[in-house]
Parts: C-alpha cells; sequence; structure tokens
C-alpha cells in the first residue's frame, strides 16, 4: 500500500488549551478513514492542520510527499478538503462559484468549463446550477462543498462531517459517493456517526482530547467491545436458563423481559471475548432448551466508542 | 502578479455587482459628490472653471463610504466560513489579500471614473486645466485606496463587519486629521517641531493637496504606496495569527 499522508505528531494549543495533543498516523491509498470522536476531540482542527489553514504548534502533516508546512502549496494542490458545515459564497451560484475554484486550481477556458459540467452532473447539482448559493437546501450546499472538494481529481480527499445533518436519502447518497471514489483515493472523513464507519470506512481512528484511543479495522474495534462474540439467547414463554451463569467462559449475563410476548432474552458475555458459542449451545442442549434465537454478536461499536472516549 | 491574483480579483469585483451593495454605494458616492460640489463648495459662486470644490470634499466622502465598501472584505469571509475554503485553495495568503484589495479598489475607481459628468460640465462652463484635474483624480484614487488598505485591516480582525466600519472610520479619521492646522496647532508651541512635521508628514490631507492642486510630487505618490503597502502587510500578518477565530 503506497502511503498518501503521514501525519507527524501534529499539535495544536489555543492559548493555555491543548486542543489537538500529539496526533500520529498514516493513510494509504484505497483506505477510506473515519476519524471519530465526541464533539470538542479535536477532529475539525486536525484537518485544519492537515489542509494548511491553521499552522501547527508542533508536528506536520506530509501529504503525497508535500509538508504542509514547509511547501503549502504543493502540498494543496493534492488535496481536496470540504470544511465543516460545507462554507460556500452565498451570493454566487454553484456554476460561478464551481468556476472561480476551477480557476483558483489552475484549469482554464474549456478545460474548466468541462470539469465544471462533469462535476455538477456528477453530485446532481445541474438542477440548481443558476440558483444563489445562500438560497439552496442543505443538501444541495452540502453538494455544493463535495464538488468543489473533488474538481480537481485530488488524491487525497479530506471531509469534515460530510453527512451531518442530512436526511437519510441524501446521507445515503452522499455515502455512494464516496465509495465511489474510494479505490483511487485517499479518503478521510470526519463523523460522530457511528453506523457511518460501517457503511463506508476501511479503517477507523477515534481520538478523544486531542489524541488517538484506537486505530484499526472497524473489525478490529469491533472485537474490543466487551459484546463482541457475546451470544444473545432468546427463549419463548415461561422457559429460562437458570445456572447458564455458571458456564467457566460466561463472565455476565444481561437479562431483557419481553413485556408482550413474556418470553426473556439473555445477553451472555464472554470472557476476554473468547468464543462461548460451543459451550452455550451444549449446554442448552443438555438441559433440552430450544431457544426461539440464537446469534453471535460482531460486538458494538458505539460501546467502543463510549469506552475509549469517555474515561479519560 | 501571479493568476492567483487575478482570479481572486475577478470573483471579488464580480461580487460586488451581484448585490445591490454596489448600485448604493456608486449612487451615494455621486449624490454627495453633486451635494458637497454643487451646494457646500460654491462651485457656481466662486466662478472659476475647476473642480477644487469637487476634490476638496473627497477626504471627508471617503471617510464614511470606504469603510462601508472595506467592512465586508475579509470580515464576510470569517464569518461564512469561507475564509477556510479560500485559504486552503493553492493561493498564498499575500495574493489573497493583494486579489481582494485590489478589486475594492478597482470598485472605487469606477464610482470616480462615474463623476465624470461634473468635469464635462466644468468643460462646457469654461476653460479648466484638465491636468490639474487628471492630477486631482489621480491623487484622489490614490487616497483611495489608501483608506481602502486600512478598512482591509480593520476587516481582517473581525468577523463583525459593524465593528470595522467603526475602526476603520475611526483610524481613517486620525490620518486625515492629522493635517489639520487645529491639530497641529494642539502640538506646536510645546512639542518638538520634529514631531510636528511626522505627524503632518503622516496626513492624507498635505499629500492630497498637492496632487489635487496638479502638483505631482513623487514623494506624495510614494506616500500612498507604501501606506497602501504597509496595511496590506498588517492585515496579512492580522490573518495569520488570528486565523483560527
Ligand atoms: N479557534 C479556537 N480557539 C479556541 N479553542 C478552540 C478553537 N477551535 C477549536 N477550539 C477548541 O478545541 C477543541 C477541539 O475542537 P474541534 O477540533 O472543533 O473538535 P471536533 O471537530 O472534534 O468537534 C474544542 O474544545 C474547541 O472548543
Ligand atoms: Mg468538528
Amino acid at each position: 500500500m503506497e502511503t498518501k499522508v503521514e501525519i507527524h505528531n501534529l499539535r495544536k494549543q489555543f492559548g493555555p488549551f491543548t486542543a489537538v495533543d500529539g496526533i500520529s498516523f498514516q493513510v494509504g491509498r484505497g483506505e477510506v478513514l473515519g476519524f471519530l470522536g465526541p464533539n470538542g476531540a479535536g477532529k475539525s482542527t486536525t484537518m485544519k492542520m492537515v489542509t494548511g489553514f491553521l499552522t501547527p504548534t508542533d508536528g506536520t502533516a506530509v501529504v503525497c510527499g508535500d509538508d504542509i508546512t514547509r511547501n503549502p502549496l504543493a502540498a494543496k494542490r493534492h488535496m481536496g478538503y470540504l470544511p465543516e458545515g460545507a462554507p460556500g459564497y452565498a451570493d454566487m451560484t454553484p456554476t460561478g462559484f464551481l468556476r472561480f475554484i476551477a480557476e483558483i486550481r489552475g484549469f482554464r477556458g474549456a478545460e474548466r468549463d468541462r470539469r465544471v459540467a462533469e462535476v455538477m452532473e456528477r453530485v446532481h447539482l445541474l438542477e440548481v446550477a443558476h440558483q444563489p448559493i445562500d438560497t439552496l437546501s442543505k443538501g444541495y450546499k452540502r453538494r455544493v462543498g463535495l464538488a468543489q472538494a473533488i474538481l480537481h481529481d485530488p488524491q487525497v480527499l479530506i471531509l469534515d462531517e460530510p453527512t451531518d445533518g442530512l436526511d437519510p436519502n441524501q446521507k445515503h447518497e452522499v455515502r455512494n459517493l464516496i465509495r465511489e471514489m474510494a479505490e483511487e483515493k485517499v479518503i478521510i472523513l470526519s463523523t460522530h456517526i457511528l453506523e457511518e464507519v460501517d457503511a463506508v470506512c476501511n479503517r477507523a481512528i477515534i481520538i478523544a482530547h486531542g489524541r488517538v484511543v484506537a486505530d484499526g479495522t472497524p473489525g478490529e474495534l469491533e472485537a474490543r467491545s466487551r459484546y463482541h462474540n457475546a451470544v444473545v439467547l432468546r427463549l419463548p414463554e415461561g422457559r429460562d436458563a437458570p445456572g447458564i451463569e455458571g458456564l467457566p467462559d460466561v463472565a455476565g449475563v444481561e437479562r431483557e423481559e419481553d413485556g408482550d410476548t413474556g418470553g426473556v432474552t439473555l445477553r451472555l458475555l464472554p470472557r476476554e471475548g473468547r468464543p462461548i458459542l460451543d459451550e452455550v449451545t451444549a449446554w442448552l442442549r443438555e438441559r433440552a432448551i430450544e431457544p426461539l434465537e440464537l446469534y453471535v454478536e460482531q460486538g458494538r461499536l458505539d460501546d467502543v466508542f463510549r469506552t475509549l472516549t469517555t474515561h479519560h | 502578479m501571479t493568476r492567483q491574483i487575478g482570479v481572486i480579483f475577478r470573483r471579488e469585483l464580480g461580487a460586488y455587482f451581484t448585490t445591490p451593495i454596489a448600485y448604493v454605494f456608486i449612487v451615494i458616492f455621486l449624490f454627495l459628490s453633486g451635494v458637497f460640489t454643487f451646494h457646500l463648495g460654491n462651485f457656481f459662486l466662486r466662478g472659476q472653471a475647476d473642480l477644487h470644490s469637487f476634490f476638496t470634499y473627497h477626504p471627508w466622502l471617503y471617510l464614511v463610504l470606504i469603510p462601508a465598501l472595506a467592512m465586508r472584505l475579509w470580515a464576510e469571509e470569517r464569518k461564512s466560513g469561507t475564509i477556510e475554503l479560500l485559504l486552503t485553495q493553492p493561493v498564498t495568503l499575500a495574493d489573497a489579500v493583494l486579489g481582494k484589495f485590489l478589486a475594492a479598489w478597482a470598485f472605487a475607481a469606477i464610482a470616480l471614473l462615474l463623476t465624470f459628468p461634473i468635469w464635462i460640465t466644468v468643460n462646457y462652463l469654461g476653460e479648466p486645466d484638465n491636468g490639474v484635474i487628471l492630477s486631482a483624480y489621480l491623487g484622489s484614487l490614490l487616497m483611495a485606496g489608501g483608506f481602502l488598505a486600512i478598512g482591509s485591516c480593520f476587516s481582517a480582525i473581525t468577523r463583525n463587519q459593524v465593528i470595522a466600519f467603526v475602526l476603520t472610520a475611526v483610524v481613517s479619521l486620525a490620518f486625515v486629521l492629522a493635517g489639520f492646522p487645529l491639530v497641529l496647532n494642539f502640538f506646536t508651541g510645546w512639542a518638538p517641531q520634529v514631531l510636528v512635521d511626522t505627524i503632518r508628514s503622516f496626513s492624507f490631507l498635505s499629500h492630497f493637496d498637492a496632487i489635487s492642486k496638479g502638483v505631482i510630487d513623487i514623494r506624495d505618490i510614494i506616500y500612498f504606496v507604501s501606506l497602501i503597502a504597509f496595511w496590506l502587510y498588517a492585515t496579512v500578518l492580522v490573518i495569520e495569527l488570528r486565523k483560527a477565530d
């Protein structure tokens, strides 16, 4: 895998407050990196430094071989950036605005017009092409923001909360677009929506208080959840499984009574994430208990997220 | 001149005309020019075919109008967040500052050019010295650039356009008044002559007066150009320091 973005010990201090506290990681081609963290964790600040808007207090980012602090113009040429909230010049139309971006990215004449037309078609902006940006809906504004970020076909795409505030259809559309571009680019997107990570990312970094607290594939992170390999067992009315918590690899049991059917659902948590399915099915067979439903959980990202980002 | 300055210049100048600001500004500028020239300036009573009464009032006109033109330069970018978009494009901050300033200056030049009916009027009424008039136009344009550069800097300090307007107007007023006898008399007598001369030398009025009388002294031109350069440099520093806010 070809490394495209290297982030070295980035720090940002606002007065006495440290917003980003020594973040380092590398991202390669084909990776869609979800940058996760609660509000105020330092996601936006990190992105602002990587894209060259804010000057780091310490550390740097190297994008496609160009250092953003030493050679900002070259580094910026490799990147497309969607700032948080997708700002745009309110009085301009999407066409006018994208032409301006195309020109500032160095395209002129027919090449400029071709790029603008292409990108507008790609993100479905044609129907509002000549309407001032401040009259557009949130969804369209976000598309304008995405269009300006991808117009020059950058190798690295940095998107700050690209789906925030969009309705489910619009979210779906933006995610499709991200998936389409994933193969040829490096994409770093920040979010606090965990389902987004499962939907589009093949890697996730969780940050809290300006530091990286976890880095791995969504599957690897889920494996760190106490629900990883948990067995869920739904029993019919009147049945229970007394004593199942005594199994050697079962660390605990969460019970949930179902008021409507009178049944009960047991969630058996494994000791240190060990697989317990065999043990549980054997135990049930011995006692001739037939569950209505029995399955193994992968683990929950939100659980990992909460554990990692709160006890700091 | 890089190409980026041109791109930013065109967008910015275009933006003036997509909103009513441009037209309101031009109408007010022309209206006040007329009022000052023909009423306050006793254009007809003076019985002379020149534009003295027209240009005399330009510093005062600019004092009110230029801060209004300059206030949105950077404050608006900050408020809407487009500053982040602009400065993450492959442009240097200096290019962005210069491109935006030049657009505002070009706009002021357009407003100034639209006062040509007044110039036609004096030529119709008499035989003015058009060289003097041309020189005065040049002086007025340079002075407008000075006011705008101050405005650019104060617009970069805040996201609030009203604050940017007030700060620009106050500092501009100081630059105008520095040449006023009232102010200078306050210093003469007790302050060293060097200080009085220094204060006078910073005044818009003393430099503008000379050019508006047809005396094009290279020192006056250098004064305005370096004043503009100074304030634009200050704009770059202010944005660099306060980008995060
Ligand atoms: N310009 C600034 N001045 C002072 N503090 C800031 C500034 N920008 C961000 N912060 C603080 O830095 C922390 C990280 O902010 P941010 O990067 O926006 O978080 P996130 O995007 O993860 O929600 C927050 O506590 C925020 O209040
Ligand atoms: Mg954020």
